[in-house]
């Protein structure tokens, strides 16, 4: 298999989709000329011109919504936010348009659009920059959301997100775009609403997207050396949520830590808990404990932004709490 | 006295003739319009229309002059008060009242209501309940037609209090920018809810706003369906045949309240206001039209009254009798049904 980028694998998953689809366009701010602001649409434009992949003013508003009209006929645009930031101007098209249609026009008009962009923290970029925004819209009913983490989901969801008959905010981690793994060759979809184990284990599962994978992963390396077994669980698509996976898991290790970068309060995780008390109430050893940024607006300062992110040595002790050992 | 609502505005251009046909069926979609929101009226008040209901009253000649200018493959989106549109665009006045009723047999399945009427076939692309949140969705549909290389347009029906949005102002660069087929249709009754427009906006004419777009425009006088359909006619023609955008700013008044909860006077306009706009009714100025060129009497106007009447009552005869949509009909229509 070749190894890609997690960027590589975005770029791979919309020329495909271009190709394959002459319905497919590109547009946001810089996505062309530019190349791309993180170089996800690299060489689009050269490949299929100005009119499939088109630069906008800054107007995240009026191109969202643009998107959302070509799409109530027919086309299937993929409409990329600098950054999910930016989005909140745009949340009236996501929200009030694209999520509506189809059921306020009792079923006759639908909607296949993709938002995309990166989002989370990155690098001291301060309080309006680092966000993460998968919970604000995996409330809405009629969106579907997607957080990959690993270069292969990234490509085999947005391609599947491009496909879907459905709005689909597609949350790309700004932090993830170097990350390198193997991309199958070929036709790679990945379902929608199918979580992924990344790493098996018995004694604690740890659910986790996008890049609170990562974090996991590192912290279930570090629970290996203490002789814990820990099972990583990739939700993938927030919303429709894959509860059989986590049920499936918890039920085989009886304890559950849920991590997330986004802030604590009705967060991702907090649905993961619900489901989890109502549906494996008798599974549980131990209360479900989460790991999440904090609930704070992001600082600017090094040590005070490290202090806000979730990070392996919290999922450590969080996975110890579960097992009664801290 | 560009759109301030204090006098009723004059004829800016000589308004074309047009045959006889045609100005009966713009009297008698005019005719259909006033009645139906009358009788919907009515029916809010006897409970059997829910929540938010916008009725049309006055501004008929603009929906019927610039709809009868598009063809049936083209596009129409439209605010939340647009029970009049989805007429003069063809739909039954029984799919409409059903679905004001909340009825399965309305026009958007009852999950719509006033606000979200729907007709998928007719490009009827809604009733949308955010002001001025669906004129991108225009830029959308006009985006989508020229990148498929067809010669549709795309119509965006919107009050004037619209003009103030952000999402105005961006759908309206990018159209001039990006010459999309659009016609942004401005309806100018003076009130955005109880804000008279010299309250709100910086300048009172609301076809300037073009200006800073590079757009064509056109003030035309909103109550002479003949002057609406000449003006709509040249927009028309420029998104068709050269693909560029225009804006007109319908100059129209609403005899009635914001809604069915708001008074027709009272609070933000006087009963003298309303009275003084109503003596240039656009039913009347056609029909007067008309009868000037000997295209119809009085009888006529009276058979075409009672056909109306007739179809309206068997409107709500029909949304009356219609049943609710099942229970199953909550959770469908989310998203779409696996392929």
């Amino acid at each position: 298999m070749p190894t890609l980028t997690y960027r590589d694998a975005l770029n791979e998953a919309l020329l495909e989709e271009m190709q394959r689809d002459p319905d497919v366009f590109l547009m946001g701010e810089e996505v062309g000329e530019y190349d791309g602001a993180y170089k996800v649409s690299r060489g689009l434009l050269k490949q299929f011109g100005p009119k499939r992949v088109v630069d906008t003013p800054i107007a995240e508003l009026g191109f969202a919504g643009i998107g959302v009209g070509a799409a109530m006929v027919g086309l299937r645009p993929v409409i990329e936010m600098m950054t999910w930031n930016f989005a909140l101007l745009a949340i009236d098209q996501i929200v009030n348009s694209a999520a509506k249609m189809r059921y306020m026009s009792g079923g006759q008009i639908g909607c296949p659009i993709v938002f995309r962009g990166p989002g989370g923290s990155a690098l001291q970029l301060g309080a309006q920059h680092s966000q993460a925004f998968e919970s604000w819209y995996a409330h809405v009913p009629g969106l579907k959301v997607i957080a990959p983490a690993t270069p292969a989901d990234a490509k085999g969801l947005l391609k599947s997100a491009i496909r879907d008959d459905d709005p689909v905010v597609f949350i790309e981690g700004e932090m993830l775009y170097n990350l390198k793994g193997e991309v199958p060759e070929g036709e790679h979809l990945t379902p929608i609403g199918v979580a992924d184990v990344k790493r098996e284990g018995g004694d604690v599962t740890l659910v986790c997207h996008s890049k609170s994978v990562t974090i996991a992963l590192k912290a279930a390396d570090q629970l290996a050396e203490a002789g814990i077994q820990a099972e990583v669980v990739d939700l993938r698509t927030i919303r429709p949520l894959d509860t059989d996976t986590v049920l499936r898991s918890v039920g085989k290790t009886h304890r559950c830590v849920v991590v997330e970068e986004g802030w604590p309060f009705a967060g991702v995780g907090a649905q993961v808990v619900d489901v989890l008390q109502r549906d494996a109430f008798d599974e549980l050893d131990a209360p479900v404990v989460r790991v999440t940024g904090a609930d704070v607006p992001m600082p600017y300062n090094k040590a005070l932004e490290k202090a806000a992110k979730a990070d392996p040595a919290q999922v450590v002790a969080a996975a110890k709490r579960v097992l009664y050992l801290e | 006295m560009a759109g301030s609502a204090t006098k009723p505005s004059k004829a800016k251009k000589a308004a074309p003739a047009a045959s006889a046909e045609e100005c009966h069926h713009w009297l008698r979609q005019m005719m259909l319009i006033r009645h139906f929101e009358e009788k919907a009226g009515e029916a809010y008040s006897l409970g059997k229309i829910g929540g938010f209901c916008h009725l049309y009253i006055g501004q008929e000649a603009v929906g019927v002059g610039c709809i009868a200018s598009l063809r049936p493959d083209d596009y129409i989106t439209c605010s939340y008060r647009e029970h009049g549109h989805a007429l003069a665009r063809g739909m039954s006045a029984r799919s409409v009242m059903a679905e004001l009723f909340g009825k399965a047999t309305g026009c958007s399945g009852g999950k719509g209501g006033s606000m979200h009427l729907f007709d998928a076939e007719r490009g009827f692309l809604g009733g949308h309940g955010i002001v001025g949140g669906h004129i991108p969705l225009t830029a959308g549909t006009a985006f989508a037609a020229k990148y498929r290389g067809t010669d549709q347009v795309s119509a965006c029906f919107f009050g004037e209090a619209a003009v103030n949005i952000g999402a105005f102002h961006e759908a309206l660069n990018m159209a001039s920018l990006w010459k999309l087929p659009a016609i942004f249709v401005c309806e100018n009754n003076g009130y955005g809810m109880g804000t008279a427009l010299a309250r709100a906006s910086a300048i009172m004419d609301i076809s300037h706003r073009a200006y800073s777009y590079a757009m064509d425009t056109e003030a035309v006088d909103g109550q002479d369906v003949l002057a609406v359909k000449a003006a709509m006619d040249r927009a028309v023609a420029r998104a068709r045949t050269d693909s560029m955008p225009t804006l007109l700013e319908m100059r129209t008044y609403r005899y009635v309240g914001h809604s069915m909860s708001d008074a027709a006077h009272g609070t933000y306009r006087t009963k003298e206001e309303v009275e003084t706009f109503r003596q240039r009714d656009p039913i009347k100025v056609l029909a007067e039209y008309m009868k000037a060129g000997g295209m119809i009497d009085n009888a006529g106007i009276a058979a075409m009254d009672e056909e109306v009447v007739a179809e309206v009552a068997d409107a709500l005869q029909f949304a009356e009798e219609s049943p609710d949509p099942p229970p199953e009909a909550l959770t469908r229509d989310v998203y779409a049904e696996p392929r």
